[in-house]
């Protein structure tokens, strides 16, 4: 089994490659709800204080003025926790981003239940789901250190509006040294022909640790990451559903509306049927505590991503709604 | 351009207004009726934006937050050159770029609005940006009275002078009215100045209907070092058209035939008499 090297957290990845533009581009500027220290972007303030504009807790008037400095040709990176921001300012990202068209960057920070023990005021499990209903706004979820630089560096130049969640806890490094990324275009890390793992954002971790578990059963297990959840690779999707028995989507998000229901309707609607099962968070209050625990609690682990792919080999598997 | 024109053409736009209102058969009748004589001087007088300039970002910028009273807006910037006026007889019709709130679609407009409390946030981010930049262009918001309930609006009046954004003219159109009612009634406003100056603007009242009341505001510009400008227009919700006037019903009325030539009469006569 390959040992997986830790790196560092995804959100103090994302602060060393924002200042490393910004320091090569005085129109880049960060925008923050009173965030600066939760977005690791203390030393970003101290090293380049003009480029970054503190907003106070107020996250419907930090995306609003996002758009307005957009309008006048800054590069802004909107800086708040992912549940503030994709909640309280939704209809600012809906029309002031969105709809208006300003290439604003959203950066929702602590994402998913990183705030775990912080309770649900705190999670982010509908962002995918609110903002895929929303015209013209890409959602990115990197996975791992390589993910949240490479994102963050393309988002510069990207044309449309961008979110892009990152969880706070310290993250391994998931991919080969040799890994391309492009927005809008899945990595397949592990190839397999029984199982396919697609998985987006921090999942990915225990998506990679079951296909080695399983590998080591022998059962060989292909694994996606999905970093973007919008638009989808579906050309990556459906060859996977094509050349494996069975699928499994793992997202640190609701069930509805999330990755796997975007797999789910390209499938069903390309007339692609396999034993497929989303992982996620059910409907109902969720469990509070770190995020490892909630993660192995909805079976967003190792040992239960390995059981739902088992399942789902047994000759006897019938489709049953999740949730 | 001197007052009388100026007066001509508050008329004109009135025109435009409930013509191109009655033939899409919807539209906001009295607020932009409410407003726009604030936009004829902002457009003919004060600010330095035209088509050949727009696309440059070192211009006077315009962002409506008050977006339903679009018509008063299409009827200004077709006077402007941006597009012809009979483009308006496109007004919400089928995939038409001229719907019933700002889009970017039109020229002339550079920023979709019509959810309210959105603009004035719109409109810090761009000020702001002409600070970091360097950029001498001023920028003007036009809010509604109703919208100040939204929360989001004092966000961002506080982010407006904690940055000090003294090149940022908000303009509060006070008819007094929205859908409902009276705003007092609805949801009370009041101090409402006493409000500005302790969100610390700085503020100047005039009658937001009195072309030379609305040039001799917009000339004293900018009013102190550090505050954002506040222009607090009373204005009278459907002004120039007498059953239109102060009458809450006609806030997104359409007038009928008779009350289009009712209407066209007054304003001819009050052509007539300039």
């Amino acid at each position: 089994m390959t040992e997986l090297i830790l790196g560092r957290a995804n959100l103090e990845e994302f602060a060393d490659t924002l200042l490393s533009l910004a320091q090569a581009d005085c129109d880049v500027v960060v925008l923050t709800s009173d965030s600066r220290g939760s977005g690791k972007l203390v030393p970003f303030g101290k090293s380049l204080p003009e480029q970054i504009i503190e907003m106070g807790i107020a996250e419907q008037n930090l995306v609003g003025v996002a758009a307005g400095l957009s309008i006048a040709g800054k590069k802004v990176f909107a800086v708040s926790p992912a549940c503030f921001l994709t909640a309280r300012a939704l209809e600012q990202i809906k029309n002031d981003v969105a709809y208006s068209d300003h290439p604003v960057k959203l950066i929702g920070i602590s994402a998913g239940v990183s705030y775990g023990a912080l309770g649900t005021t705190h999670h982010s499990l509908h962002d995918y789901a609110a903002l895929r209903a929303i015209n013209n706004i890409d959602i990115i979820a990197p996975a791992d250190n390589f993910e949240t630089q490479a994102a963050i560096t393309a988002s510069l130049t990207h044309p449309r509006p961008v979110y892009i969640r990152l969880g706070k806890k310290p993250m391994a490094h998931l991919h080969q040294p040799d890994a391309t990324f492009e927005i809008g275009k899945a990595i397949t890390i592990r190839e397999g022909t029984d199982v396919t793992i697609v998985a987006t954002g921090e999942p990915l971790h225990p998506a990679l640790l079951a296909a080695q578990q399983l590998e080591a059963e022998g059962i060989s297990c292909r694994v996606i990451s999905m970093h973007t959840v919008r638009p989808l690779d579906t050309d990556t999707l459906l060859n996977a559903a094509r050349n494996t028995r069975v699928l499994v989507t793992v997202e640190e998000h609701s069930i509805y509306g999330g990755l796997g229901e975007a797999c789910a309707a390209i499938l069903m609607q390309q007339g692609v049927f396999l034993p497929f099962r989303i992982v996620g968070f059910p409907d109902e209050y969720t469990a509070t505590g770190s995020q490892l625990e909630i993660f192995d609690y909805y079976g967003i682990s190792a040992g239960g991503l390995t059981a739902t792919a088992r399942s789902l080999l047994q000759p006897e598997f019938k489709s049953t709604t999740p949730g | 351009m001197d007052i009388l024109e100026l007066k001509h053409k508050s008329i004109h736009y009135r025109k435009t207004i409930l013509r191109i209102i009655k033939q899409a058969k919807s539209g906001h009748t009295a607020g932009s009726l409410s407003c726009v004589d604030i936009l004829n001087v902002l457009y003919n007088h004060v600010m330095d934006i035209t088509p050949e300039n727009f696309e440059e970002v070192n211009r006077d910028h315009y962002i409506q937050s008050k977006g339903h009273s679009v018509e008063a807006l299409y009827a200004v910037l077709a006077d402007r050159g941006f597009y012809p006026e009979s483009a308006l007889d496109m007004l919400n019709c089928f995939q038409s770029h001229f719907v019933g709130h700002p889009t970017r679609k039109v020229k002339g407009i550079e920023h979709n609005t019509g959810a309210l409390g959105h603009g004035l946030s719109v409109s810090v981010g761009l000020a702001l940006a002409a600070k970091k930049n360097g950029h001498s262009y001023r920028v003007f918001t036009l809010l509604g009275d109703g919208e100040l309930a939204e929360g989001s609006s004092w966000e961002a009046l506080m982010a407006a002078r904690h940055y000090k954004l003294d090149n940022l003219v908000i303009m509060i159109d006070r008819n007094t009215l929205q859908i409902t009612g009276r705003t007092e009634e609805v949801m009370g406003l009041e101090p409402l100045i006493d409000k500005f100056v302790a969100f610390g603007c700085a503020v100047q009242t005039c009658d937001g209907n009195d072309i030379e009341e609305l040039i001799h505001v917009f000339n004293r510009l900018p009013y102190e070092k550090g505050r954002p400008n506040l222009i607090y227009a009373q204005t009278v919700k459907g002004k120039g058209i007498s059953f239109i006037e102060d009458a809450f019903q006609w806030h997104h009325k359409v007038p009928n035939d008779d009350e289009f030539k009712a209407a066209i009469h007054e304003l001819e006569i009050a052509e007539a008499a300039l």
